[in-house]
């Protein structure tokens, strides 16, 4: 037995589709079983809300009068980059305001022009022949731009290592604020609800999947920044998958930034909470074994961030549900836990999602392309250049 | 019964006397220490809790300051934004006495004002600024 995406779409579109949360399907496999779960539902929503520094906007301003190719470009004092075409840019979400600092960065200014703001606009140029203006200081709005999408260059990771601090000193890092001697651990993940976990070796997700991203309906472009497929046997029955990443892009116009959120670590600097939920289609009963996953039997490492080196020492490992219990036993000690990513939005994202789905709004994509097996994760070589 | 906040500022002189001892003993009062920076020869700070009769309070106060112990109120408190509040958790991970804490059915992010030390660590470590100190008289 088996469904493939255009049956699945043609109940969407009749509306007799079956959808589940990923954390519904869970109760549902422990009632009626794989295969009976597998034939009733069609669709399982996954979800997640948390702080993902790769991620940015591509933005066209169109052209003043007379023209300009802008070089240096700033939006609220955020740089921007200057090295494409006369008037388009990219803004990074942790590029960070030369005159606030850390307080504002790209990523405020993504969320103050999702949330219909003026944004000023400041640009520098050497002047050519073809565009002679030399610079420009004006405001302008989301409304005003001819294109505005968010391409984000590696979201969704499927699975992140926790964080601790073994150090005598308080650090201020992108998974928060570690206290001294592991006085805590940190964790982001929506555990049995995140999407890359739900569908650990891609069976449907590749590029071309449509997805909700942040309140828009958005697409996977590509696979993401440092993709890799790993596989780790915690035990017999258990994987830990990590390493899968995706490239995203969306409608800023379309976006909201409940979804989209502007956030500063302290001391680290700027980044972007994106919402993206992905609809996984339970095409067999294989697949539906991969969605019953839950928290109990998915694992992460908890890692020592203060050894500044590439390769962090692990500690242990941990299933999502100790992380979850709210505390975890490290070195004999019992350590707070505490999450980063946003499981209530999350649950939120995939409600919304199932929700579409339901009323024939949201159909699903089947991918074009699926993503690459053989990826490694290369290091930086660094070599003495003088 | 009567709850106040204080802040008591100790001289270096009296740090090593039994201040709390008279406190208790003699005036009925019931005290929690919510931070103390105390060290020998060093002028000292006692962030209190005393709950007791507005009679009994009102005479601990009078005996602090004849005792030489400065006080005023304590006129801070924790004030979180929930429309900027995106339930995340990250103040969770520093707040040492669980006034902030995730509701693990809902994962929402709740906050128990009477056990708040306002140490103030969940302002740097919360990522979208909803936390803020709030100064009152």
């Amino acid at each position: 037995m088996g469904k493939t995406f255009e049956e699945i779409n043609e109940k969407i579109r009749n509306g007799t589709v079956v959808v589940a949360t990923a954390e519904e399907i869970i109760d549902i496999v422990e009632e009626k079983g794989i295969k009976e779960a597998a034939r009733q539902v069609d669709v399982v929503t996954t979800a997640t809300f948390g702080p993902m520094c790769s991620s940015g906007a591509f933005l066209n301003f169109g052209h003043s009068d007379p023209p300009i190719r802008m070089c240096k470009i700033w939006l609220n004092d955020v740089p921007a980059y200057g090295g494409l075409a006369a008037v388009d840019t990219y803004i990074g979400a942790t590029e960070l305001s030369e005159t606030k600092g850390m307080e504002y960065g790209g990523a405020h200014v993504i969320q103050d022009l999702v949330d219909g703001k003026k944004v000023r606009l400041v640009a520098k140029s050497y002047g050519t022949d073809c565009y002679p203006r030399l610079e420009i200081d004006t405001y302008i709005t989301l409304e005003d731009l001819n294109q505005a999408y968010l391409f984000n260059p590696r979201n969704v990771y499927q699975n992140y290592s926790a964080a601790t601090n073994t150090s005598n000193k308080i650090m201020d890092t992108y998974m928060g604020t570690l206290l001294p001697q592991c006085g805590n651990v940190t964790y982001s993940t929506s555990g049995e609800l995140s999407p890359l976990l739900n569908d650990p070796e891609l069976r449907t997700i590749g590029i071309g999947t449509r997805i909700f991203l942040a309140g828009a309906q958005g697409y996977v472009a590509w696979e993401g920044t440092q993709f890799v497929l790993n596989k780790e046997k915690i035990d017999e029955d258990t994987t830990m998958y990590s390493g899968a990443t995706l490239a995203v892009i969306g409608n800023l116009k379309e976006m909201n930034s409940r979804y989209l959120r502007a956030s500063s670590f302290n001391r680290y600097g700027t980044t972007m909470f994106v919402g993206i939920g992905i609809p996984i289609p339970v095409l067999d009963e294989e697949m539906m074994e991969f969605l019953a996953v839950s928290n109990k039997d998915l694992y992460t490492n908890v890692v020592d961030y203060s050894v500044p080196s590439r390769s962090r020492p692990t500690l242990r490992k941990v299933s999502y549900q100790e992380l979850r219990s709210g505390s975890i036993e490290l070195n004999g000690k019992k350590v707070q836990t505490a999450p980063l990513s946003s499981l209530r939005r999350a649950r939120e994202i995939a409600n919304l999602l199932k929700e579409s789905i339901q009323k024939g709004e949201f159909l699903l994509q089947q991918p074009v392309q699926p993503l690459p097996k053989d990826r490694t994760f290369n290091p930086l070589k660094d070599m003495v250049v003088k | 019964m009567k709850k106040i906040k204080l802040i008591l500022y100790f001289p270096p002189e009296k740090t090593d006397k039994p201040f709390t001892y008279h406190l208790v003993k003699d005036y009925d009062v019931i005290f929690n220490i919510l931070q103390a920076e105390v060290q020998p020869g060093k002028r000292g700070r006692l962030t209190i809790e005393l709950v007791g009769s507005q009679e009994n309070i009102q005479r601990a106060l009078e005996f602090t300051r004849e005792y030489g112990v400065e006080y005023r109120p304590f006129n801070k408190n924790i004030v979180r934004n929930q429309g900027e509040c995106v339930d995340c958790g990250a103040c969770t991970a520093v707040c040492p006495s669980g006034a902030l804490y995730m509701n693990t059915e809902t994962w929402k992010l709740n906050f128990d004002e009477e056990k708040c030390l306002v140490c103030e660590l969940c302002i740097r470590a919360c990522p979208v600024k909803a936390i803020d100190i709030n100064m009152f008289e």
